[in-house]
């Protein structure tokens, strides 16, 4: 039982960091960011090659990664989605726009890194060990609680700095905003950048347990969808909820029903349609985002 | 119809010649048979992206398509190798089965909006992927293999279609009956947006508490369309195993799903040819870009994007003016055009 509960922590903590990037990005630009796995996994690759193939400090490979994929992601919101946002007469093209991105990287990630499965030497050593009770790498651990505190640094970002209000105003409504005197043009690119920064974070910090490949990018989009569904879209505390509760879902699934075979995802699949036809929004959205 | 014009009547003629026996001949003359199959592909990925188009009609982005595609496929497979049926009974037979479904898993979801609607169809790919791993009756991830040809189909004792398995030229055959059924659905999908139906729709995507205001069923009607929708994607979900002669629960999966409204998007979402017209474009560019060995995807999801900064609002949108239908000679023209590659 413990053990399933530190594996929902552990699961918890990094889907809900994915999240937090794909929600943030649908509460600033109302885009529905198919992209989301694909910059994970550039994350976890530039992580690779900074501290699996370069040597450098674990550290500094994660902040290069963080910054890359910041770039990336104002690169992309400034030529990309700035301007299809404003000449479309649907929201929905953005949706094309972001698959078509989606591929450009799983192309990009191809022709550099290769298909192989790419792993990085552990950061630290050794198995926490508790009366056979409880088992746990410490590396599962330290990634699990620098998680939370990104999460924890996030929030008190979006909750005191001047940045995070004028996101938060935005989020909330985008003309009252601007006629707050907020450039909405220029916090949306940082939004956009803090989201892809996010992503980059999370692919750094999991290509230390998990490796990266390129197959991941796409499940993974589609995890951080069903997570932003649970808690509801564009609501950041609910992407955190959303997270955590498919996290122990998954750590309990797996530990229950393994005897059945593989059918957790299924199950969890179905409990989230019926969830999704009680409640449509999701557990903290607004309705009909 | 009360307007059809003659140049619409000509653009129909065109368009049909240039499918039956433009393509062929120009195929028997290049010796590109591969592109039979190509064609066929995109004819019968049209049929279900025309499906996807169908509820973008009533304002919902479905991703699920790939979903009912697989239903369909999986339906007519099981009918054929375990029932012995004839294909060409099990093929409507599996487009009201993926309809049926539509209708159970619409009740609840069709009240979504949004992208709350298109995430939660994203996931039911999934959940039909994963049901078909899980159920015996679909064999698991080693899907149903060999199935038989169609057979033959006669009623009184005259033949309709021939047996595929005596024909010498299968491919031949499949590329008619794809193109034939892809004609069938584009002259109902215009039929049905052009009439009170397609109204009533139009109404609907634009606003549906107005809509339900001023005595509109929406909640019937996002159903009936939903399932029509379905019933497309069944059709050529079927059709497409039956080509390929096996179903895997990997035939149609996320990626399907996300391709078809890309084909409808691509297409531009305000015409009823979008669809085709996408399909064409992507599948078809997609299987000329292979030449390009491993730079294929870079190139194409660059001219996917730069399709989307010049042309936010779909590829019709780029000869017609404003709010106009698009004329079937443009379309037949470029369908021509791309054929003829």
């Amino acid at each position: 039982m413990e053990q399933i509960l530190a594996n929902g922590v552990y699961l918890g903590s990094q889907y809900a960091m994915i999240a937090l990037g794909l929600t943030l990005i649908f509460a600033l630009m109302n885009v529905l960011n198919f992209a989301h796995g694909q910059m994970y996994v550039l994350g976890g690759f530039v992580t690779y090659t900074f501290y699996g193939q370069l040597g450098l400090p674990f550290v500094v490979a994660l902040l290069i990664s963080c910054v890359t994929l910041a770039i990336l992601g104002a690169l992309i919101e400034k030529f990309l989605f700035a301007p299809v946002i404003k000449r479309s007469a649907r929201d929905e093209s953005t949706m094309l726009l972001a698959a078509g991105i989606a591929f450009l990287l799983d192309a990009i990630i191809l022709l550099v890194f290769g298909e192989k499965q790419r792993g990085v030497p552990k950061i630290v050593n050794g198995v926490f060990n508790w009366d056979f009770r409880l088992i746990m790498p410490y590396d599962r651990i330290l990634i699990c609680v620098l998680a939370i505190l990104s999460i924890v640094g996030f929030i008190a970002f979006m909750q005191y700095s001047k940045t995070g209000r004028a996101l938060r105003a935005l989020a909330q409504d985008r003309v009252a905003a601007q006629l707050m005197g907020v450039n909405v043009d220029r916090y949306s690119m940082i939004g956009f950048a803090l989201g892809a920064m996010l992503a980059g974070l999370v692919g750094g910090l999991l290509v230390t347990i998990t490796g990266i490949n390129l197959g991941m990018g796409g499940p993974t989009s589609i995890k951080a969808f069903m997570m932003v569904m649970i808690g509801g879209a564009g609501v950041i505390s609910g992407a955190i909820a959303g997270g955590i509760i498919l996290g122990f879902l998954e750590a309990i699934g797996l530990a229950v029903l393994s005897q059945y075979g593989d059918i957790t995802y299924l199950l969890i699949f179905i409990s989230l349609m019926i969830f999704l036809a009680i409640r449509p929004q999701g557990l903290m959205g607004k309705p009909w985002g | 119809m009360k307007n059809i014009t003659s140049k619409q009547i000509a653009g129909v003629a065109i368009f049909l010649f240039a499918i039956y026996v433009a393509v062929p001949v120009l195929i028997g003359v290049t010796g590109r048979w591969d592109f039979y199959f190509t064609l066929t592909s995109v004819a019968l990925l049209s049929i279900a992206a025309a499906g996807v188009w169908l509820t973008f009609y009533i304002g919902r982005i479905n991703i699920g398509q790939g979903a009912f595609a697989l239903i369909g496929a999986y339906v007519s497979a099981i009918l054929v190798t375990k029932v012995g049926m004839n294909f060409w009974i099990t093929l409507p037979l599996a487009g009201l089965f993926a309809a049926l479904f539509a209708v159970l898993i619409g009740l609840p979801i069709l009240r979504l909006r949004g992208v709350y609607f298109a995430m939660i169809t994203l996931v039911l790919t999934e959940v039909v992927k994963l049901t078909a791993l899980a159920l015996p009756v679909t064999n698991g991830a080693k899907g149903i293999v060999s199935i038989p040809l169609p057979q033959e189909l006669s009623i009184f004792g005259i033949t309709l279609i021939p047996d595929f398995a005596t024909l010498s030229n299968v491919k031949l055959a499949f590329y008619y009956v794809a193109c034939t059924l892809m004609v069938i659905c584009f002259a109902a999908m215009y039929r049905l947006v052009n009439s009170r139906l397609g109204h009533l729709c139009r109404s609907m995507q634009q606003n549906e508490e107005l809509a339900s205001s001023i005595g509109v069923n929406i909640a019937s009607l996002r159903i009936i369309v939903f399932a029509i929708s379905s019933f497309l994607g069944g059709i050529g979900g079927a059709m497409f195993g039956s080509i390929a002669q096996s179903v895997y629960p990997s035939t149609f999966q996320v990626a399907d799903s996300v391709n078809f409204m890309l084909y409808t998007f691509l297409g531009g979402l305000g015409y009823v040819f979008g669809p085709m017209l996408g399909t064409l474009t992507l599948y078809f560019g997609w299987n000329l870009l292979f030449e390009f060995g491993k730079y294929q995807l870079l190139i194409y999801s660059s001219i996917m994007i730069l399709l989307m900064l010049f042309l936010p609002n779909g590829l019709l949108s780029l000869r017609l003016p404003k709010g106009k239908k698009p004329n079937a000679a443009a379309e037949a023209g470029k369908k021509a055009e791309g054929a003829s590659k």
